[in-house]
């Protein structure tokens, strides 16, 4: 065979600079990262002490203080979020997969699914001001849950889809061949195959929430002092954050650094979670 | 042309035609199934054999543009009727796949399954069941002790009989195999050979398979089919040493497909 070289090394070349290129498209998105981590910690660290969790958000001009009625508040707008969208967004998902797959009403939904996902969140925020918030005539966690229901649903309702879809078919049919009416054969059999890439889609979808600010801005508001109350104004980690950063005082700033480094761990132990207590186990 | 006129049949196919939208997959296809022998479908691929085993026990339903047309009748009841309650012809007529598919849950679980979809068992009765059931597939004694593993765990010939194990244990009236043994090792494919030979005196089957000799060894009944077409049908001895047909004897030999 006679190798042509002037090509060859034109192809070696070539490659190397491809090589080159995408090395350094990865250092440049590594670097920022790591540059937002350092940031993160370096500014939230020092306020990370037992205060943050069991003091209240301190009132303007007053020292110390922590962040126990954000956390606890984003806590619970956020369980009820999930509680209300992972059964919403799961039976939707099996409903495209397994019954209404080509009819209209799977093929509307679909697109009126992929319009959600990319809906700006203050849109959707302002939507619930409307009609939870002006009707009723005050903020409340409860609005702040339904606003980032509206977020999560879509999310958790694609990626069951995904998943079942990757199920493969001769499954569905050995349930079948043994009598097993539809509804079973989508929960017992389908859903079950699919159940670990189903879980990474909600802990996905929870950690996307947990850090939506504009939606809860129009809806829960926020609340200076340790509340319970659902049916009122709650404190929550991202409008806290968005009120202090900006503001004069030290430890209001050193608050909001915690907060948002609080949210970034969070985040961060949701997705590990989702890669290795999900992962399929058996193969 | 009908050999089986001394044995009762338990399935009678009376001019099917089959259609996959446009396309013609049966052509006019009449044949009975022998109650409690093995009845087995050969020919080259594309032929419909596969087909013609997923008519019998409606699985084409699942989707919408195939369709039959004529009669089966399962034990004298038109089962292409449109009042045919097709769950509860899937638990009397069973299926195993090419490809092994346990369910993502435990061995007992596997099998039990189709079990409770429509008997109330005790917990007793189902343990014997279950342990009736594996012992029929003649996997009991691999997996006695590891009844609460992932199916998914066993090996490609374990998890097949772990297949024709769930299958069995609802007591089916036939039992339908899909080239059962194209996807296991030749040891597996022995042990499930050996298997359709101790079921038959239980159960009517019927088997699809590309391999003529397994056909030869395992069935009692032979339909060769080409194109859609039954070209012939009769005892395995006759088909295999003295086919009626030229066509026959082309494909039988090896002449093509």
């Amino acid at each position: 065979m006679k190798i042509d070289n002037t090509l060859y090394t034109k192809r070696r070349i070539a490659s190397q600079i491809g090589l080159a290129l995408s090395m350094s498209a990865m250092a440049v998105g590594l670097s920022v990262l790591i540059w937002i981590l350092y940031v993160l910690f370096s500014n939230g660290l020092s306020a990370f002490d037992l205060n943050l969790f069991i003091h209240d958000t301190p009132a303007p001009g007053t020292e110390g203080g922590g962040l126990r009625n954000a956390i606890v508040g984003s806590l619970m707008i956020v369980a009820l979020t999930v509680l209300v969208s992972t059964p919403v967004g799961i039976l939707a998902g099996i409903y495209l997969t397994e019954f209404g797959d080509e009819s209209k009403t799977a093929e509307l939904t679909r697109f009126v699914t992929d319009i959600m996902l990319s809906a700006p969140s203050i849109v959707l925020g302002l939507f619930v001001y409307a009609i939870a918030v002006s009707t009723v005539g005050n903020f409340s966690g409860y609005a702040g849950s339904l606003a980032l229901s509206l977020i999560a649903i879509p999310v958790v309702m694609r990626t069951t889809e995904n998943m079942l879809r990757l199920v493969p078919g001769s499954l569905r049919e050995a349930a079948f061949a043994l009598g097993a009416p539809r509804w079973k054969v989508s929960t017992m059999v389908t859903l079950r195959a699919a159940q670990s890439g189903v879980m990474t889609g909600i802990l996905l979808a929870v950690a996307r929430i947990s850090g939506e600010t504009a939606p809860l801005l129009f809806t829960a508001l926020n609340n200076q002092f340790f509340s319970t109350n659902m049916g009122a104004p709650m404190a929550n980690l991202p409008v806290v954050i968005f009120q202090f950063a900006m503001s004069p005082y030290d430890n209001w700033v050193r608050l909001a650094w915690a907060g948002a480094l609080l949210i970034t761990m969070t985040v961060l132990v949701l997705n590990i979670l989702a890669r290795v207590v999900f992962r399929d186990k058996v193969h | 042309m009908n050999q089986t006129t001394q044995l009762k049949n338990a399935i009678e196919v009376k001019n099917l035609n089959f259609f996959y939208g446009k396309f013609q997959g049966l052509k006019n296809v009449s044949m009975n199934i022998a109650e409690r022998k093995v009845t087995a479908f050969i020919g080259p691929s594309g032929c419909g054999k596969s087909t013609l085993l997923r008519t019998l026990n409606r699985m084409y339903s699942l989707y919408p543009g195939q369709r039959a047309e004529g009669e089966i009748n399962l034990y004298g009841q038109n089962i292409l009727d449109k009042s045919q309650d097709l769950n509860l012809l899937r638990a009397r007529v069973g299926m195993v796949f090419q490809k092994p598919t346990p369910f993502p849950m435990t061995i007992y679980d596997n099998i039990a399954f189709g079990v409770r979809l429509y008997e109330t068992l005790s917990e007793s009765e189902m343990d014997e069941r279950v342990e009736w059931a594996l012992s029929k597939a003649a996997l009991w004694t691999e997996v006695k002790d590891k009844l609460g593993q992932n199916g998914l765990s066993l090996s490609g010939g374990q998890q097949q009989r772990l297949c024709i194990a769930r299958s069995v244990a609802v007591k089916p009236s036939v039992l339908l195999l899909d080239e059962p043994t194209s996807a296991l090792d030749p040891i597996s494919t022995g042990k499930v050979e050996e298997l359709v030979n101790e079921l038959k005196s239980d159960y009517t089957i019927a088997i699809v398979t590309h391999n003529m000799q397994q056909a030869a060894r395992v069935s009692d009944f032979t339909a060769y089919m080409y194109l859609g077409e039954l070209v012939e049908f009769g005892e395995t001895e006759q088909i295999f040493f003295k086919p009626a047909k030229t066509a026959t004897e082309d494909y039988i030999t090896g002449r093509f497909g």
